[in-house]
């Protein structure tokens, strides 16, 4: 009951909790003189250089899996006879299909581009800050033009 | 001895210390990536320039040597590149040793046998009779 009763009297003045455990937040952004500790995975924000390394991982992931077994499909169907060729393009040109092919081509770019940016950082280059996260939110633009590039004459051909 | 020196006798019996492989196979693990770079690009600019995807267009293209070599090399590359990839994740997120193992395996086979799919039906496609 002692320790049930003292509560308030902290959350009423949480400046002199805080006074009493300089370290408890160590590693939010506030307050003046704390330092993040490391390895702090649970205090984070998301910024483009995260999203962007993350996708990655995701984007490889779906294209090691989804991407190679479409391209076995389609090296198979090329070899096969036209029924089976013809069961692939339909595929192709299903809305699902159009979602997953869609999908791989963004992926297929994001990976690339992202995979250039690793490339100049496992040089050593684009690791300050704004640097590092101008040239993450360049791969997110650029994968997404080259998505648009490939798919809106395709689609716009269709109508 | 393939493995570097550990500092103990004991570690030496445990196979403890450097494997001395880490740097290069940091750096095939690059050049793949670059090969596809340039091999990427050029199946994405191929599939453009090509008059149409029909199956026809598609096994006269490949029957010459300009399609089937780097469809070829992409073949391989792709799936080498696939394979380094996944084992990383595996790698990072598989903590059991036994099931870090076992999968790491079916992703080797999983690899090799789709990739020698990928290249047996190129070869039909190459060297196949008349479409």
């Amino acid at each position: 009951m002692a320790t049930n009763a003292s509560r308030p009297k902290v959350k009423a003045d949480p400046k002199a909790g805080a006074k009493a455990e300089p370290r408890s937040d160590a590693g939010s952004t506030q307050g003046p003189h704390t330092r993040p500790r490391s390895p702090h995975l649970g205090v984070w924000r998301w910024g483009p250089h995260m999203l962007v390394s993350i996708l990655h991982r995701v984007t490889g992931a779906g294209l090691a899996v989804a991407g190679l077994a479409m391209l076995v499909w389609w090296l198979t169907a090329i070899a096969g006879d036209a029924g089976g060729f013809s069961t692939f393009t339909a595929a192709t040109v299903h809305p699902l299909g159009r979602i997953v092919l869609v999908g791989l081509t963004w992926a297929f770019f994001q990976h690339l581009l992202s995979g250039i940016r690793h490339m100049v950082m496992d040089s050593g280059s684009g690791f300050e800050i704004e640097t590092n996260k101008r040239f993450a939110v360049l791969t997110l633009v650029g994968s997404l033009i080259l998505t648009l590039l490939v798919w809106v004459p395709i689609l716009g051909g269709m109508q | 001895m393939s493995l570097g020196q550990s500092a103990t006798p004991q570690g030496r019996v445990e196979g403890l210390g450097s494997a001395r492989e880490g740097g290069e196979h940091w750096l095939a693990e690059r050049v793949i990536s670059a090969a596809l770079l340039l091999l990427g690009a050029w199946l994405v600019a191929s599939l453009f320039l090509l008059p149409s995807l029909d199956q026809r267009t598609l096994i006269e293209w490949l029957r010459g040597a300009s399609g089937a070599v780097p469809m070829a090399l992409f073949i391989v590359a792709a799936f080498k590149h696939a394979l380094d990839g996944l084992k990383v994740v595996v790698d990072d997120y598989v903590h059991d040793e036994a099931n870090r193992f076992a999968l790491n395996t079916l992703l080797l086979f999983a690899a090799i046998g789709g990739a020698s799919l990928a290249l047996f039906a190129l070869a039909r496609i190459a060297f196949g009779g008349a479409a």
